[in-house]
């Protein structure tokens, strides 16, 4: 657990040591800062446009922080060759993706944090009161996601032979998912056999990110979701991230490092 | 052999060689130089410079913005059922009007079938354990939003996306009259007038527009003469408009007689308001309920049997 937790923590230095982060944040921050400053109609109460494109700008760096983070690690290690190295000390192959998934998934919620905080701010100088436990849901949930995320990312980037393609089918498979996973079944529907076969597999195959996004909920001030709900959503992320992780130690443990 | 060393040099090129390519670039820059001078002109005179344009998505997009107009007139619809809408996937039977243009009289309603249950019953444990993270229960901005204890005013969140709408296509009235409706609702008849006269600045003229701006002084403002005057104007207007909008022309003349009528009742003029409901009845969808105005009037006007000696 030590080994693994060690080079977790190398790849959240490397995190913060990188501009990604600090570039992402800040345009973040400027884009709702100049929409914010926007006045309609005289009213000065007029938040729910705001909190919809800060939680899309968070929602589009988190991603781009999450898989482009993983998807360079284990590359980086055999490009650099420090992968020799690091296999050369009693540390496993396993522990070596384990360690990297867990840096990853932390460097992402310490990002999230940060957004979701500036989110919080940004909502309560217009709306004048802070749903905490409808942003915890939120930042949870959608941590959470960004775990199957970063598990399949890494995934990719010992399937696919460089980072940049890694990186590319990592962003469409993700935004295929959150814009169309939901409606796949509906379309099978109406379409004839085997498409329609096809499609219902895929449906029930793919891992259905659209359940940790609550903007709508958020932005529209709904009641928060039941908390056994979300226990249910956490043990499906679970189950798909062991999956894609489980995956990456068996590919690993079979590659051939050069 | 070391990466350094692999890379090979070119040797240094003559000095006439390298004196002709500079004369090369001197003419290539004297060429631009002219056929700018020469197309600068020719810009400024061309119909589809945007440079003149004050309007920044105009510039940006050109003509393309029309397309998303409407996209963000149905998203503000969508922020008044609090993100309750149904994609392209869903049963839009019951959308088909945008209902913030449906009530504010904009447009005439086309909707059919239940508007609270376009989901329809879950089709599978994913669609069902789903619907617990995005907003799947029918609710309205102004009757209590999302969770049912929100103010009326919060409706000014369908705002933004209405006022994008209208500079994405200034042409579209639809626009103006929806959200000086909702603006009147809010308590805000100046934004609204405001609003209104920049729509006619963009569509001189528009029946839809002028009647809305008599609603305004009719409700907002009592102001009958105003109103009247309008009102007035748009029916002379829509005599003068052309078939392209055949339908929403109709549309509005029924609610401008109907407006004019009521307007005139209220002025004790109930001659003009008769008339005003006998033109109302023969283009009106229910020419019984128009019936039914009428004789009300009528029996108002009867004079009242003096009482005996």
């Amino acid at each position: 657990m030590n080994t693994t937790l060690a080079i977790a923590g190398i790849v959240i230095k490397e995190l913060y040591r990188r501009k990604d982060f600090y570039v992402l944040f800040v345009l973040t921050a400027l884009i709702t800062v100049l929409m914010g400053s926007v006045t309609l109609f005289h009213d000065t109460h007029i938040v729910r446009y705001l909190k919809e494109m800060c939680l899309l700008l968070i929602w589009i760096c988190s991603l781009v922080i999450a898989i482009t983070t993983t998807a360079r690690q284990l590359p980086m290690e055999r490009e650099s060759r420090t992968i020799f190295p690091l296999l050369a000390k009693p540390v496993t192959r396993t522990q070596v993706v384990l360690g990297k998934f867990l840096g990853c998934w932390l460097a992402c919620a310490v990002t999230l944090v940060v957004f979701y905080l500036f989110f919080g701010i940004a909502a309560m100088s217009k709306e004048h009161h802070w749903p905490l436990t409808n942003y915890f849901q939120a930042l949870t949930l959608h941590w959470i996601m960004l775990g199957i995320v970063v598990a399949m990312a890494l995934l990719g980037s010992l399937v696919f032979s460089a980072t940049s393609s890694n990186v590319t089918i990592s962003f469409v498979a993700v935004t295929f998912i959150l814009l169309l996973g939901r409606h796949l079944d509906k379309v099978a529907m109406q379409i004839p056999q085997p498409a329609s076969g096809a499609l219902q597999a895929l449906f029930f195959t793919i891992p259905h990110l659209e359940f940790f996004d609550l903007r709508d909920l958020v932005i529209h001030d709904w009641p928060p979701v039941r908390w056994l709900v979300c226990l249910k959503a956490v043990a499906y992320a679970a189950a798909y991230a062991a999956f894609f992780l489980g995956a990456a130690c068996l590919l690993f443990r079979r590659k051939a490092i050069n | 052999m070391t990466r350094d060393t692999a890379i090979r040099l070119d040797p240094p090129k003559p000095a006439g060689q390298s004196r002709v390519a500079q004369y090369a670039l001197l003419l290539l820059l004297t060429v631009c130089f002219c056929l700018a001078t020469d197309l600068t002109s020719w810009f400024q005179d061309w119909q589809g410079n945007r440079t003149e344009s004050s309007n920044l998505m105009a510039v940006a997009m050109g003509d393309a913005r029309r397309m998303f107009a409407n996209h963000f007139f149905v998203k503000a619809d969508a922020y008044f059922h609090s993100g309750f809408y149904p994609s392209i996937y869903d049963n839009q039977r019951s959308f088909k009007t945008p209902h913030i243009a449906e009530d504010s009289g904009a447009m005439r309603g086309k909707n059919t079938g239940d508007e609270t249950s376009f989901l329809g019953p879950p089709r599978n444990w994913i669609d069902s354990f789903g619907r617990e993270f995005f907003p799947s229960v029918h609710t309205h901005l102004n009757e209590g939003g999302a969770d049912g204890e929100q103010k009326e005013a919060e409706v000014r969140e369908i705002l933004p996306w209405l006022k994008l709408s209208s500079q994405l296509d200034p042409k579209r009235v639809e626009t103006y009259a929806a959200t000086a409706y909702w603006l009147r609702r809010m308590g805000k008849p100046g934004e609204a007038e405001d609003f209104l006269r920049e729509g006619l600045r963009e569509n001189p003229g528009n029946p839809q527009l002028l009647l809305d701006l008599g609603r305004l002084f009719f409700d907002s403002r009592s102001d009958l003469i105003r109103a009247r005057n309008v009102w007035e104007a748009a029916l002379r207007n829509l005599q003068s408009a052309t078939a392209e909008h055949k339908d929403q022309n109709k549309f509005v003349e029924e609610q401008l007689l109907a407006a004019s009528a009521k307007l005139e009742e209220q002025a004790n003029n109930p001659g003009k308001a008769l008339g005003l409901l006998e033109r109302l009845k023969a283009i009106s969808p229910n020419p019984q309920a128009i019936e039914e105005w009428i004789e009300g009037i009528r029996q108002v006007m009867k004079p009242k049997p003096m009482p005996a000696p």
